[in-house]
């Protein structure tokens, strides 16, 4: 029973994380923008975070964790939505190839986290030295009297705030996507660029600012594994990217509706953990277990593709450039 | 009604790299009218009123809306001046519903509320007559649904000057009739409406005046009761040309390929084809009629090896006058071209199955040589001279035989696809909607080389959609409908009202 309990808490924590990075995906390929550089910008958005509160902790007497959590949120979306401005300008602007400039931007957003991420642990004196220990605790901080609630409380009352919000916001971006008229504009930027402009929809913002703001929630992702999952440190492991990879399938397996995202992260954590609770495992058979997600990816990949469903597909414009002159 | 023209240009010019699209054109339109904008392939009629609903910019020139000079930057500025433009490709996310695409990019209530747009839509079609599902998704109608939510699109947008792009090019009879009706109500609603179309029978019929380009320059306006289709061809091309198609008696005619009960499903699994027999003759033009998808394509594709045949289908084709036809049906393209079948096929998608639109000319010529040579390198020289020589004998107009074909107007992609198959010398040679999108020039150049062809003895396949057309260019005529032979007819004798009817022969029956 415990097990199962922690294999649980296991896979929402994992799932968030990925959660908000394939939720800012959607958006941003609803609207035709494939960025493939969802891990770099997870990179951003943690280290961004850890930096801004690194210098605040270090800096303030006695640091309020409600200026902490505002001064992590803020660094972190500022620059998730500052990697998704350069995808935009590249691939948007300049039209360089969509695929080219995603898998750059991860290999950019990785570097340039963990360039900063090692200076910190230098500065703070060493591995897992960094202290940031008021914001991490603010974002661990559980709803006070759920969380003890036994099994219940275990169950769903025990994380931090960005767990929570992680779900409300994929909720109001799948009401945003599907019920609103901005929503079926970009949706309609994302199918089919020209007929968008066609109707009078500035194509170019909505891309635009899809992807920038696609990019702060992805961002998010980040830094809640770095506040929460990892508790305020920092480590030159590239698991981010690994988890950005995932929030990537991720968005396939939810066929591009961020309320599939929300059961499908935690479907991915399960999956994911799934070799922790198993006994008898050696080394490498874990490794298989790890690999379910993507199994998975590939599973409903073949089923979309089997079942013929229009509305299953990938968006019809996603990774193509749109220049209004062509002829 | 006021006096002021609905539209006004003055001297608009546009470029394209190189090319020029339109030069220094002017025009004026109505309101309450019908203007039919007319010009050859390539004219720049279609770049002219994509200046029009703000797609592309003017490099030159001024637009005045009601008397007052406007700056149309992008197609939001057209619609604000109540201009709607209908494109030949239509315009519409085809995963969206009719109604979510009539209200596309429209201001209003942040959140949608589908039921009340759906009654507006309703309202509207009611007032004009139209048939239409808002709930419908665009992938599951029809073109003439499609079209029908295009033009909803516009009225619902409150759009007074309408544009359409060749909006008959794809409808059958009936609908092109429904289309009228209901672009008379507009205009008598006080709209102004322009059409561009290359069936001169429907200028006359539909338009109150007609204006006329020719290669970007604009040429006049003449009123279309004093018009005919002469007068107005001779505007189009400059120079007199005779409307009638050369077509000599068939001489030493042999059969060459035999077609027996090829029958052929579809992805869905559904008949397209049901045991269709013929014969072509060499040194004849067999025209192939009937309405859009009832097997035409499938039966071109099938004798090109690019279907799989039922079993006991048969194609066999007469290689030698002294051996026995040999049979095509379960070989590939490439084993009938191994076969030393000389077997020549203009398919109806150009751009997508015939040439590549990235490359230039002699990049596609050499599609069908690269295999020829000794070297490892391929041999350029040949194909580029080829490429000449066609822009030459079929007066391709392209700034470079390296420009990428996909930069041509349609009718010169045709010539270079068309010049290139005659080039191969072959002894069958199929065209699919051969000059679909082609103005009468261009059309007429087309027929003569296939006219031609069928002198040297090949047997042509001519797959057409204009009767007139078929009756005078073709020796005999096979009619399909629902994927069957209703009948082979003779040109000479038969009749349009014939040949109509066969095409719609069985369409209650059918499977």
């Amino acid at each position: 029973m415990d097990s199962m309990i922690s294999l649980i808490q296991a896979a929402i924590v994992f799932g968030t994380v990925i959660m908000l990075g394939a939720t800012g995906e959607i958006i941003a390929e609803k609207a035709g923008s494939l960025n493939l550089g969802v891990p770099g910008i997870m990179y951003l958005g943690g280290i961004a975070g850890l930096v801004g509160v690194f210098f605040y902790e270090s800096a303030a007497e006695s640091p309020s964790k409600i200026v902490c959590i505002l001064i992590a949120l803020a660094c972190s979306m500022t620059a998730a939505a500052l990697g998704g401005f350069i995808y935009s300008l590249l691939t948007i602007t300049l039209r360089a190839n969509p695929q080219v400039t995603g898998l750059t931007l991860t290999i950019f957003g990785s570097g340039v986290a963990n360039f900063f991420g090692g200076s910190l642990n230098k500065l703070a004196g060493g591995v897992g030295q960094i202290s940031v220990a008021t914001t991490s605790s603010a974002f661990r901080t559980m709803i006070p009297g759920l969380h003890d609630m036994g099994v219940v409380g275990q169950i769903f009352f025990s994380y931090g705030f960005l767990a929570y919000a992680a779900v409300i916001i994929a909720v109001l971006a799948q009401l945003y996507l599907s019920k609103t008229r901005q929503g079926l504009n970009l949706r309609a930027v994302g199918e089919n660029p020209g007929t968008a402009d066609a109707t009078g929809i500035n194509v170019i913002k909505y891309k635009y600012l899809a992807t920038c703001i696609g990019a702060a929630i992805s961002g998010l992702g980040g830094l809640y594994y770095v506040m929460d999952y990892t508790k305020g440190t920092w480590a030159n492991d590239g698991t981010i990217e690994g988890l950005g990879w995932l929030a990537v399938a991720l968005v396939i397996f939810a066929t591009w509706r961020p309320k599939n995202a929300i059961w499908g992260s935690y479907l991915f954590g399960l999956l994911y953990w799934a070799y922790f609770y198993m006994s008898g495992l050696t080394r490498s058979s874990q490794e298989l277990f790890k690999m379910l997600p993507y199994v998975v990816t590939i599973a409903v990949l073949i089923a979309i593709s089997l079942r013929k469903k229009r509305e299953d597909q990938p968006p019809a414009g996603l990774a193509v450039s749109y220049f209004r002159e062509e002829r | 009604m006021t006096s002021a023209n609905a539209i006004e240009l003055r001297e608009i010019s546009k470029h394209f790299g190189e090319v020029i699209a339109n030069d220094k054109v002017s025009l004026e339109v109505k309101k309450g009218e019908i203007l039919s904008l007319l010009g050859e392939n390539g004219s720049g009629k279609t770049t002219l009123m994509n200046i029009l609903s703000g797609i592309y910019y003017p490099d030159q020139g001024q637009i005045l809306v009601n008397g007052k000079e406007v700056n149309i930057r992008n197609p939001k500025d057209a619609f604000d001046l109540g201009i709607g433009m209908i494109h030949q490709h239509f315009k519409l996310v085809d995963v969206f519903t009719a109604a979510e695409n009539i209200i596309l990019g429209l201001p209003g209530k942040m959140k949608l509320s589908m039921k009340r747009i759906t009654e507006e839509i309703n309202q509207l079609t009611l007032k004009y007559g139209f048939q239409l599902d808002p709930n419908k998704k665009i992938y599951d109608m029809s073109v003439s649904e499609k079209q029908t939510v295009e033009i909803v699109k516009m009225l619902y947008r409150g759009t007074n000057i309408l544009i359409l792009d060749e909006p008959t090019a794809v409808l059958t009879p009936q609908e092109t009739t429904q289309l009228f009706d209901v672009l008379r109500n507009m205009r008598d609603d006080g709209k102004a409406v322009i059409i561009i179309t290359h069936k001169l029978n429907e200028v006359l019929e539909i338009s109150d005046r007609v204006s006329v380009l020719r290669k970007g320059v604009y040429i006049g306006t003449v009123d279309t009761k004093d018009a005919t289709e002469l007068s107005l061809t001779e505007m189009m091309v400059g120079k007199k040309v005779s409307l009638n198609i050369e077509r000599a008696e068939p001489r030493d005619t042999k059969e060459l390929l035999f077609v027996k009960d090829l029958t052929c499903m579809n992805k869905d699994g559904i008949k397209v084809l049901d045991h269709v027999s013929f014969t072509a003759f060499g040194g004849e033009i067999l025209g192939i009629a009937g309405i859009a998808g009832s097997g035409q394509k499938e039966l071109l594709e099938s004798i090109a090896g690019l279907q799989n045949p039922l079993s006991g289908s048969s194609i066999r084709y007469l290689q030698k006058d002294e051996d026995a036809p040999q049979e095509l049906v379960g070989k590939s393209a490439q084993q009938i071209k191994d076969m030393g079948v000389s077997l020549a096929f203009v398919p109806e998608d150009r751009l997508g199955m015939g040439l590549v639109g990235s490359l230039g000319m002699v990049g596609n010529m050499m599609l069908r040589s690269y295999k020829r040579g000794n070297s490892i390198f391929t041999e350029r020289k040949a194909p580029r001279e080829l490429a000449e020589e066609i822009r030459e004998r079929l007066g391709v107009v392209t700034p470079s035989i390296s420009t990428p074909v996909r930069k041509l107007s349609g009718g010169n992609v045709q010539k270079v696809l068309v010049g290139r198959e005659i080039s191969l010398k072959p002894r069958v040679l199929m065209t699919a909607y051969a000059v679909r999108g082609l103005d009468i020039h261009t059309s007429y150049t087309i027929y003569n080389l296939l006219s031609e062809e069928k002198k040297k003895g090949v047997a042509v396949i001519y797959v057409g959609e204009d009767l007139d057309v078929l009756l005078e260019l073709c020796d005999r005529i096979l009619v399909l409908c629902g994927g069957k032979v209703s009948g082979i007819v003779d040109a000479r004798t038969t009749t349009k009202e014939e040949v109509g009817l066969l095409m719609t022969k069985n369409e209650k029956g059918g499977e």
